[in-house]
């Protein structure tokens, strides 16, 4: 079980393909920062085709206005949780 | 647990500082400590006592030393990254032959040695990445 962290916007697609090809099923993807970009509608239909599990920081959608409807979302002490639960953690950026 | 923060990203230079600044603050609220926050690459300017922002911004480097010394945190700026970028502290001043020296209080240049040790004595490494 690994915590992946995306942090680049859609606009850096590159580290989003390598961060997918690492991605396995028990994985867990946390979007912070620019990353949670990625939530927007446009982007969204790339989320939808991972099997793990997608999760965005909320303040970080909050500072861009995102909208995190029917997204898995964690505040900071969630973001402590996720790392606590996943014994890996790897940072895309 | 135990954590260790790496931290590649100047202050203001994008919202890495601020995330993992947050980050550092949720674990210690929930009852974690932190062995070491490491400072590498542009992270270094962090420890840079010259910082000098607006009023109405967020002074990261002071929000750092607020934080260690109130939870005694070890905070380590990676030597080689810091020389090159000009963070020197008096030692590394009279070195390198400069009439200045800049690393802020609370702050200890050391090197990639310090980020091993923290890794295998912490249950859990996080890093906050910054542009390439």
């Amino acid at each position: 079980m690994t915590l992946h962290i995306l942090n680049t916007s859609p606009s850096d697609r590159t580290t989003f393909l390598s961060c997918r090809q690492a991605l396995s099923d028990e994985d867990t993807l946390l979007l912070i920062e620019d990353g949670t970009y990625w939530a927007l509608p446009l982007h969204r239909r790339e989320l939808s085709h991972l099997s793990a599990r997608v999760v965005v920081l909320a303040p970080d959608c909050q500072a861009r206005g995102i909208g995190t409807d029917s997204l898995n979302e964690v505040d900071d002490a969630g973001f402590v949780a996720l790392t606590v639960q996943h014994t890996r953690i790897v940072s895309w950026f | 647990m135990i954590y260790t923060l790496i931290i590649h990203n100047a202050p203001y230079q994008s919202a890495t500082a601020g995330t993992a600044l947050r980050f550092a603050k949720a674990t210690l609220a929930a009852g974690h400590s932190i062995h070491r926050v490491f400072f590498y690459r542009d992270g270094v300017y962090t420890a840079n006592t010259l910082t000098a922002p607006p009023r109405d911004e967020q002074n990261i480097p002071a929000l750092w030393q607020q934080l260690a010394q109130e939870h005694q945190l070890d905070m380590v700026v990676c030597i080689a990254a810091a020389v090159r970028r000009g963070v020197l502290d008096e030692h590394e001043a009279k070195r390198y032959e400069k009439t200045a020296h800049n690393l802020a209080e609370g702050f200890e240049l050391s090197g990639l040695g310090q980020l091993v040790e923290a890794s295998i004595v912490s249950d859990r490494v996080v890093t906050f990445g910054g542009p390439q």
